[in-house]
């Protein structure tokens, strides 16, 4: 991904960057069309599987990656956001909502095309963040984490609960039946023949997901560097001075929350597509606090850095999987440990490495080195304590 | 009688029991630099945070360049025109010297999210003459050869002067320097004198506080002592220097 780093930092001289960049990224966009083919060819289905999930989390990843990375706002409850997006498809997918509207005339709405439920799950999950957002204004840190964490919660107790007196979203259960996104007619899980190549419904995802993937990080990268951006980091680094710059702190968090939950959106939405079902049990504290992994161990606040940590932690259950198997079978004769089990204690055992080794995350911003690994200002002795007023 | 830019009228601060401030009034001319002394405690940083909007004052009356600023937010003082540094500085420490300008400029911009998306035409715009002011600033100030350095790696004077560029980067009527020659020697000083001079030449108003007596004697045009909560005394710096009621503030009553 290396092709990122020219949006990510301030390009000193345009023109090289222009002239490299965009042979590169050709490359990099011509490699990642092949990656499916080669990754269902030599490792399976199950690997292609994988790889469309971890592209739905490099989506949550970098909307966190606004809320906590560029605003700094603590937010343990992100994975509403996902849920908001996930149930927006699929009750405009499924027959969930046919007894509701069974001869109003309405019936059309539950084959709203993605094209509309995708903007709208983005708008929604917006709503709902700045819902989650003004409460919190004047929280920061611990105090903001509890709140949010809360209300992640709520959410998904909402769901769970909104049965009644109209079945919604059928509780527990959760939604059937959903039917994936389909483009002008043709439905995505029904397989395309380019010639010789078949498009399998995974294939499919893969290129709907690569697509949506891209303009997250376009939309990322290019708010990262504007007026908004600025504004947001300026908060992180230090609200009052950013109040005394003329920021309207209130809006500007406001739209942080907005803008990343809107990425949560677009996202569940994709999801709830792409498995047919949604429940509430999708959407658990353990999801945020994975997502809230990626960031951090990426390095919070790097484009590359989130992708990366949001690649890592899909993959890794996968990877156990196909290591802890065979190795057991072949040295052990029996299977002892479900990979499942070794999963968590690998986690841990990594962020507890990267925050001892490398606090700032295996990719880090410039800014975020600087704040881990160099000292603080100097302030000379007798202006803080001795001139007080 | 020249023009009063700032003026506020029996402004009153309380935290629980203290009185902050103490039916405090006083007018800022347009043009001129203005002092504002004190011993420790005085209230002089309370008075800026009120008039920066960081505080809202619990009585009184302030009205800036024709606009009444009572109890506004921060960002409505900063867009009304008044731009502040502080104390003990208030970096974006881990920002370049550069962007540091650059979100100043923020309430003289306005592309918003939309806008930074698109990479609209205005927005590439108004995206480069942003850059363009901050650098302009850095070079101000005299620190342009840091304008890529990380702040907090800035040395001391530097990130007073890097203050003063990001405040100034809000094209303010009004420039609030709260303490700026705080721990600096005398050569670097007498720069920031220099500097501070420059900034009103061009039209700018100045309010300071500082503890250098020498220095705002020479600087100021006008000065006003504050001492528990109120002013006690106003005038220009040969009547504050020979003020018996400022003289007994600083150096308490003599036995008799």
């Amino acid at each position: 991904m290396a092709f990122l780093a020219g949006d990510v930092y301030p390009c000193r001289s345009p023109m090289n960057v222009a002239t490299v960049r965009r042979p590169l990224f050709l490359l990099v966009l011509v490699a990642l069309s092949i990656l499916p083919f080669v990754i269902q060819q030599t490792l399976g289905n199950a690997w292609l599987r994988t790889l469309d999930t971890a592209m739905l989390y490099i989506m949550l990843a970098l909307g966190l990656n606004i809320v906590i990375g560029y605003a700094g706002l603590l937010d343990l409850g992100y994975i509403a956001f996902y849920a908001v997006g996930a149930y927006t498809y699929a009750l405009l997918n499924s027959p969930q909502l046919l007894p509701l509207l069974s001869g109003t005339g309405y019936e059309g709405l539950l084959h709203t095309p993605i094209w509309i439920v995708l903007p709208l799950a983005a708008f929604l999950a917006g709503l709902f963040g700045m819902l989650l957002g003004a409460p919190t204004l004047k929280l920061r840190g611990d105090y903001l984490a509890i709140v949010t964490l809360g209300f992640g919660e709520i959410i998904r107790l909402l769901l769970r609960n909104l049965t009644r007196p109209v079945n919604i979203t059928n509780g527990p259960i959760g939604i059937n039946q959903i039917a994936p996104a389909s483009f002008a007619g043709h439905r995505i899980t029904s397989p395309v023949h380019l010639g010789s190549i078949e498009l399998s419904s995974l294939h499919q995802y893969y290129f709907l997901f690569l697509v949506l993937v891209l303009c997250v990080i376009l939309v990322s990268a290019r708010l990262q560097d504007s007026r908004i951006g600025r504004a947001w980091i300026a908060i992180r680094e230090d609200e009052i001075a950013a109040q005394a710059m003329g920021i309207n702190t209130r809006n500007v968090k406001l739209m942080a929350f907005a803008m990343g939950a809107s990425f949560g959106g677009v996202s569940g939405a994709l999801f709830a597509s792409y498995q047919g079902f949604v429940s509430p049990e999708s959407f658990i504290l353990m999801e945020s606090v994975m997502v809230l992994a990626m960031v951090v161990l990426g390095g919070m606040g790097n484009i590359p850095g989130v992708i990366l940590g949001a690649i890592l932690i899909s993959l890794t259950p996968e990877v156990l999987r196909d290591i802890v198997n065979p190795l057991q079978d072949r040295f052990l004769g029996e299977r002892i440990v479900a990979p499942d089990d070794l999963r968590m204690l690998v986690f841990a055992m990594a962020l507890i490495l990267v925050m001892l080794l490398r606090p700032e995350g295996l990719w880090p911003s410039r800014r975020r080195k600087a704040e881990f690994h160099e000292a603080d200002p100097v302030v000379t002795p007798g202006t803080r304590a001795g001139q007080h007023d | 009688m020249t023009e009063a830019l700032l003026e506020i009228r029996g402004i009153n601060k309380r935290f629980g029991g203290l009185h902050a401030l103490n039916d405090v009034s006083l007018s800022i001319r347009r043009g001129e630099i203005y002092g504002l002394i004190g011993p420790n405690g005085a209230g002089k940083t309370t008075l800026f945070n009120v008039l920066t909007g960081l505080y809202q004052p619990d009585e009184g009356s302030f009205t800036f360049n024709g606009i009444d600023l009572f109890r506004k937010k921060p960002h409505v003082v900063v867009a009304s025109g008044i731009a502040r540094t502080f104390q003990n500085i208030r970096l974006f420490h881990n920002m370049t010297a550069l962007e540091n300008v650059m979100v100043g400029r923020h309430a003289r911009a306005k592309a918003g999210i939309l806008g930074a998306v698109l990479r609209s035409r205005r927005t590439q715009h108004e995206e480069a003459a942003i850059k363009q002011r901050a650098a302009q600033l850095l070079d101000y100030v005299g620190i342009s050869h840091r304008a890529d350095d990380i702040a907090k790696h800035l040395s001391y004077g530097d990130q007073r002067r890097l203050e003063i560029a990001r405040a100034l980067a809000t094209d303010p009527i009004l420039l609030a320097l709260d303490e700026p020659a705080a721990g600096m020697n005398s050569t670097e000083t007498e720069s920031l004198k220099r500097l501070m001079q420059t900034i009103r030449d061009s039209g700018i108003t100045i309010l300071l506080i500082e503890h250098d007596v020498k220095l705002m004697m020479g600087l100021c045009d006008r000065i006003a002592v504050l001492d528990y909560g109120r002013k006690i005394a106003e005038g220009v710096p040969e009547t504050i220097r020979t003020d018996p009621k400022v003289i007994e503030a600083y150096l308490g009553v003599a036995e008799s």
